[in-house]
């Protein structure tokens, strides 16, 4: 169905038809839809996506978090139980997270990490049958912007993973038109969690509402939006 | 299953925010959330939503026998469900400890303030009284949900029509809804809760808590009025001490929302009932669009307007002045121009006629230009269109929407009525606010 391309499809919907592309006769089904014998259904309701050449996958409103591997997702530290520590990111079940996967750590020098804390970490197992792992280092043993986000004046929004991939998308322009007038500092997570932290509480304030509240507008409106919330910021 | 854990980071920062006296969801310290209370179809049906808090209320009514102790007063039954669907911190089946608490509030707030008269429920004393059950379901839990749940079953209540009963000697009839009008609950006063939370070992309150802000609060504090200042529940909940002015202070604050809830409450009844009279269409199902599956119902959206009035300006700047006008105006009297000659009489009535009539007075002049706008124009004829509107708007002539009505008055008698200044002028107020409520209408529409 390459007329679909775009259009709502909702569950128990059966695409056929697929784009035939040039070097490849193979298609790849990405979340929300799957292949059923012969036929492909769909299995989530959103919009129908294609990208070249041979992708598709359906972009639908959602909360819950699936994880996959190699993303980058914010979680909370809940229980610290030996060598682990164990994290909510939102999934089903809760991720481990060893205290040797941060950067410096050895046997005898532990990181400090609380329970409650938050951290950012990138997922190195997400797998169906088993527990999803983090790390918070990259493959040569250094941070790279992962560990443990300081409690000291942040704050987290939790939205919908819809609009985090909107976000990180490069055609949005909102972090980039928020941080021209308003400097923030900011942590996206996969799972739908997004950590701002402004010079003031009160700008914090406003980041975090600007963000959580763009989800289901244009680029346009959220330019328009963003310079309302700045008029009233300065008093207007 | 259990609440998503709440991080140290967002609790800290709740908090500070507090402390600077700001609210995350940019409220002030006594600011409710939006609320909104809307009807179902059937009578007793109430939904109301509190920010993104909804609750729905359901009252329903069946005649049993009364307590022995208590052969003349039939029951009022209220039961707090809190489903899973409201939040995964629901579990179902056996109520929490926290919903019996709520619960045991809202009993507390409507029955035992004797907020619904059940003496007016007995139907034979000791043998068949009415047994009134007030449903309330949480759909969703954003926090504060004993507000909303009290809003709920209260509206619901003096929403909701029992049928009327009557009494021959041993035999008792109900009548249908069709045989004799239902008649409501003798609703004596609407007791309302409103809550207050409470941080810093009640050093700092809030009003209306949100989810977020319910779980970092050290206590909160239930405060059930009504519109007569009388307090009918109170209860503290949390382990912290509070001095006595703030509670005084938290009852203070209470009379003042519980008037404006009471009042919002009481204009929700009355179009709800107007409606109903009227024959319209009413209950929720109503307010929601159902021919689109993607979209929801939405609030009216900012448009951003700087470019568009940029590209205004230069239209302007480049336009330069205007030489002369479009045609030769000729003023007739003041606030009325006439443009050009004018053309023959196309109408069925006679210039003669019009003459004379003109001549008797101002009254029939205006139903005579009615009955001519009616033979002229039979598709005009939806729109009620008054004489006089026609007079006053050929003299603006811009809005489109007015142009026919023009029309009719570029003919002969255009000059008459002209002519009359006192007419026009009796007319002009009265005309002058329709078109500006035209275009705020379009404006409206632009913007949905």
């Amino acid at each position: 169905m390459a007329d679909s391309v775009g259009k709502v499809v909702i569950p128990g919907d059966i695409l056929s038809e697929f784009r035939a592309s040039e070097k490849t006769s193979k298609v790849a089904l990405g979340p929300g839809l799957r292949q059923e014998g012969e036929e492909v259904l769909v299995t989530k309701g959103g919009i129908l996506r294609h990208k070249e050449p041979n992708l598709y996958w359906i972009d639908c409103h959602q909360r819950r978090y699936i994880p996959a591997k190699g993303e980058d997702v914010i979680g909370i530290v809940t229980v610290k139980s030996g060598d682990v520590y164990r994290v909510d990111i939102g999934a089903t079940q809760p991720a481990t997270l060893s205290y040797l996967a941060f950067e410096g750590a050895t046997k005898r020098n532990r990181p400090n990490v609380k329970v409650g804390d938050l951290v950012f970490a990138k997922l190195l197992v997400a797998n169906k049958d088993m527990e999803p792992e983090l790390v918070c280092i990259d493959s040569g043993g250094h941070s790279s912007g992962y560990g443990v986000i300081p409690a000291d004046g942040g704050f987290m929004v939790h939205t919908s993973l819809n609009l985090v991939r909107k976000i990180l998308s490069p055609n949005c322009d909102i972090l980039k038109f928020l941080g021209k007038n308003v400097p923030f500092e900011t942590a996206v997570g996969m799972n739908g969690r997004i950590w701002v932290k402004a010079k003031t509480p009160k700008d914090t304030i406003v980041v975090a509402n600007a963000i959580a509240s763009s989800e289901h507008m244009t680029n346009a409106q959220i330019r328009t939006m963003i310079r309302q919330l700045l008029d009233k910021l300065s008093g207007f | 299953m259990k609440e998503v854990p709440m991080s140290t980071c967002e609790r800290e920062f709740i908090l500070k925010a507090i402390r600077d006296r700001k609210r995350i969801d940019g409220r002030q310290t006594y600011d409710y959330r939006r609320l909104k209370v809307s009807f179902g179809m059937e009578r007793g049906c109430c939904i109301v939503d509190l920010g993104d808090t909804k609750v729905l209320a359901q009252v329903s009514g069946k005649i049993e026998e009364p307590k022995k102790n208590r052969p003349t007063e039939g029951s009022i039954i209220i039961n707090l469900e809190l489903s899973p669907m409201a939040s995964p911190a629901f579990e179902p089946g056996r109520p929490t400890e926290s919903g019996i608490e709520m619960n045991r509030i809202l009993e507390r707030n409507i029955r035992d303030s004797r907020a619904v008269d059940t003496e007016s429920l007995c139907i034979v004393a000791g043998e068949k009284v009415w047994s009134i059950r007030a449903d309330v379901h949480v759909l969703n839990d954003e926090g504060n949900i004993m507000d909303a749940a009290s809003i709920a079953a209260i509206t619901a209540l003096s929403h909701f029509r029992r049928p009327d009963v009557s009494v021959m000697g041993e035999e008792v009839t109900v009548h249908s809804p069709e045989d004799r009008d239902p008649v409501p609950l003798s609703v004596h006063h609407m007791p309302v809760c409103v809550t207050f939370a409470f941080f810093d070992q009640g050093e700092f309150l809030l009003v209306d808590p949100n989810r977020s802000e319910e779980r970092v609060m050290d206590g909160r504090m239930v405060v059930g009025m009504n519109m007569h200042r009388e307090i009918c529940t109170l209860m503290m909940s949390g382990g912290m001490l509070l001095v006595k002015e703030q509670v005084l202070r938290c009852s203070q604050i209470a009379t003042v929302k519980v008037a404006e809830i009471i009042e919002l409450i009481q204009r929700a009844l009355d179009k709800d009932a107007q409606a109903r009279q009227a024959g319209e269409k009413c209950g929720f199902a109503e307010s929601v669009p159902t021919n689109k599956i993607t979209t929801n119902r939405k609030e009216a959206t900012a448009i951003d307007t700087t470019a568009a009035a940029q590209q205004a300006s230069q239209v302007i700047q480049e336009a330069g002045p205007v030489d002369k006008p479009m045609s030769n105006m000729l003023v007739q009297a003041p606030g009325t121009v006439q443009i050009g000659e004018g053309l023959v009489n196309t109408w069925d009535v006679d210039d003669e006629d019009m003459e004379s009539e003109e001549k008797e007075g101002r009254e029939k002049s205006v139903t005579n230009g009615r009955e001519a706008v009616a033979t002229s124009k039979p598709t005009e004829r939806k729109r009620p269109v008054k004489a006089g509107e026609g007079t006053v708007s050929h003299a603006e002539g811009s809005d489109s929407e007015e142009e026919e009505t023009v029309m009719l008055f570029q003919g002969d008698d255009e000059t008459k009525s002209t002519e009359e200044p006192d007419s026009t002028a009796l007319m002009q107020p009265s005309n002058s606010d329709k078109p500006a409520k035209k275009k705020g209408k379009k404006k409206k529409a632009a913007q949905k």
